[in-house]
């Protein structure tokens, strides 16, 4: 590793970082201290094994094991996801109980419940929360609205930072109503009249609005520090958590939280060029996100959840004008910056995989949950590692013998060559845990390569 | 110029229709007339996107056609229209309990009322009791439930087993659908069919309730 991290291709990129995380280093920048040699032993082979399925060159010792749970860890350790939101010591042991008993080969961490405080202290409106207009037993709800309306376009392509501060942020999170007073930044230049820019720190909603953003930064800081606590130790028992951040396609970005589905439909017909511009727009922003992540945590593992361009969500004409050339042009960049995209295709995506395919090889992990995954073997997967596809129906309804019948159908067909994780298909709460562990158990012995 | 409106909302052209509407009017075209021809051309949106020529924002920016269609419409049909059209029949849709997802089930009630049903729109986190209620209110012969989250076959299950033990259970016919739902959970619910999309719900109801 003598070449700057500047002058390296992407591939050295990727590769440096796996043996970054092979050859670990606590904070301090010592060698990172295991519970065991038995521990140290199993995080190298887990890590070589995720590694060799995801960079595609030899066929891993076997198919590696992951599982993708949403409130599943919580309610297996019996707590409530209420409780896995506002108390992060359960929420930490609820998750270890989880990760020792099932035994998967890597995870995600502990950080899908989220803070509940915060939330509270924020004052958010994009979600409802256990006990905040869901029950304390189900998981949190997105609620859908035009959050940006049609007309703020220009705005929001003027400068996004003054859009998202002063009019997209205050709508979603209460707390940050004081900011709709501030001016924009780049407005500040030189001395005469420069004070004048300042008069809205001194209003006191704006001073409010601070305040409550002190109060809940010091809570974001210690649900984050608990957070890294449970990694740190499930790292010394031996599973990796490899994931950095996330990053969205750009047509998601529009459409799920800032025009909404309805929203951003309505644009593709109404006002198309706008749309282009803001998708546009988005491309760096996302790849920034990205990368930023991976230098704040040293993980390479880029969670993009990809939602609207799903089968039936958009014509195949519009999925390839406004979905697919974006998204490319983000999952690219962030290849270059030396991340992995790890690209959910939440749903069905069959009659994209063809223009899906276009990817470079050995540089992306793709977890599939409805879309005929043989399919995708023969697309897509051709040039990147697949995971999935497990129903969530299955996992909570069917018998343990199903499991293992799918399980080896999976290995059997499109895990048969490698660059292939087994793990569920979509993000769930329900499941038997006998079904789970079978899941699990069943594929670590069938898929060892031979 | 009888059916350019039908042949404009069916092939989205915004503008053009509703202009076509105001100017129609100015000239004295009945408002009922220019009604029917909008239902007509909605029913030309269903049927492309039932065969795979139209996709969900078409629907969607069909219905957004219609409501302007309807704005410019409305305060000139008042007391004119009196007959209602005849319906097919009765359809309650409602997303299960816990559950809030609102876009699968809005689409299945959008293409239910363009096919002719009329749809009791029961809205999201619908309490088991409240479908109950409003099937002996309406005796409607489908129920449509929907839900996105794993927690929701539990929801489903227990409205189809309250739907039972209301005796009630083989007066209606019972649909399901939404992010999970499988032949599997199916079974599980105790419903009499799944719907991968909007479309397949209009089958089921025209299947079981004919038109």
């Amino acid at each position: 590793m003598e070449k700057k991290w500047e002058e390296m291709t992407a591939a050295e990129k990727q590769e440096a970082q796996f043996q970054k995380l092979l050859a670990l280093k606590d904070p301090e920048g010592n060698d990172f201290k295991f519970q065991s040699a038995e521990a140290e032993a199993k995080y190298k082979a887990n890590i070589t094994r995720i590694k060799d399925a995801i960079q595609m060159k030899k066929k891993p010792d076997r198919v590696p094991v992951v599982i993708f749970p949403s409130m599943f860890p919580y309610l297996f350790a019996g707590i409530t996801p209420y409780d896995a939101m506002y108390d992060y010591d359960k929420c930490v042991s609820a998750f270890k109980k989880f990760i020792l008993e099932f035994d998967p080969d890597m995870h995600i961490g502990a950080s899908a419940p989220g803070p509940g405080r915060f939330y509270e202290l924020v004052d958010y409106k994009l979600y409802a929360w256990p006990g905040h207009g869901v029950a304390k037993e189900h998981c949190y709800q997105c609620i859908e609205k035009e959050y940006m309306t049609a007309d703020e376009y220009d705005l929001l392509l003027m400068d996004p930072s003054f859009f998202f501060r002063n009019f997209y942020l205050p709508r979603v999170y209460g707390a940050m109503q004081g900011f709709t007073m501030l001016p924009p930044f780049t407005g500040i230049l030189e001395m005469y009249g420069v004070a004048f820019n300042f008069i809205p720190f001194g209003l006191p909603p704006v001073q409010e609005t601070f305040q409550k953003l002190f109060e809940a930064g010091a809570e974001a800081l210690k649900w984050a520090g608990a957070m890294g606590g449970s990694d740190a130790e499930l790292k010394s028992l031996g599973y990796p958590n490899i994931l950095a951040g996330y990053s969205k396609a750009p047509f998601d970005v529009l459409g799920d939280t800032l025009r909404g589905t309805r929203g951003v439909m309505m644009d593709m017909y109404r006002i198309p060029d706008k749309l282009l511009k803001a998708l546009d727009q988005q491309v760096p922003i996302m790849i920034a996100m990205g990368i930023s992540t991976m230098q704040q945590t040293g993980n390479p593992l880029i969670f993009m959840p990809l939602h609207k361009g799903a089968d039936g969500f958009l014509s195949d004409e519009q999925f390839r004008k406004f979905y697919w050339p974006t998204l490319k042009q983000v999952i690219e960049g962030l290849i270059e910056g030396g991340c992995i995209p790890f690209i959910a295709l939440e749903g069905r995506w069959d009659s994209r995989l063809e223009i899906m395919q276009d990817i470079p090889e050995g540089k992306t992990f793709w977890l599939i949950d409805q879309s005929d995954i043989q399919k995708v073997r023969k697309t897509v997967g051709q040039k990147a590692c697949l995971a999935g596809n497990v129903p969530s129906s299955l996992l909570k309804l069917g018998t343990i013998d199903e499991v293992k019948d799918y399980c080896k159908k999976l290995i059997d067909t499109v895990g048969k060559d490698g660059a292939f994780i087994l793990s569920n298909g979509a993000f769930f709460d329900e499941a038997k845990p006998e079904n789970v562990k079978a899941m699990v158990a069943f594929s670590k012995e069938y898929g060892v390569y031979k | 110029m009888p059916g350019k409106l039908v042949q404009l909302l069916s092939d989205l052209k915004e503008s053009e229709a509703l202009s076509y509407v105001q100017e129609a009017l100015d000239k004295g075209t009945a408002p009922a007339v220019l009604l029917d021809e909008a239902k007509e051309g909605m029913a030309i949106v269903g049927e492309r996107f039932s065969k795979g020529e139209y996709f969900i924002p078409d629907l969607i920016f069909s219905g957004e056609i219609l409501k302007g269609i309807v704005a410019l419409l409305e305060p000139k049909l008042k007391g004119e229209h009196g007959e209602e059209v005849k319906k097919l029949g009765k359809v309650i849709i409602a997303t299960v309990e816990g559950d809030i997802h609102d876009i699968g089930k809005d689409l299945v009630v959008f293409m239910l009322d363009v096919n002719g049903f009329e749809v009791i729109d029961l809205g999201i986190d619908v309490p088991v009791q409240t479908i109950v209620d409003k099937l002996k209110e309406t005796n409607a012969p489908v129920v449509g439930l929907s839900g996105f989250l794993t927690l929701a076959f539990d929801s489903m299950k227990r409205t189809v087993d309250a739907i039972a033990a209301a005796g009630l259970r083989d007066k209606v016919k019972i649909m399901i659908g939404g992010g999970q739902i499988d032949d599997q959970v199916k079974e599980y619910t105790g419903a009499d069919a799944y719907g991968l999309d909007a479309m397949d719900a209009v089958k089921l109801a025209k299947q079981w309730i004919g038109g």
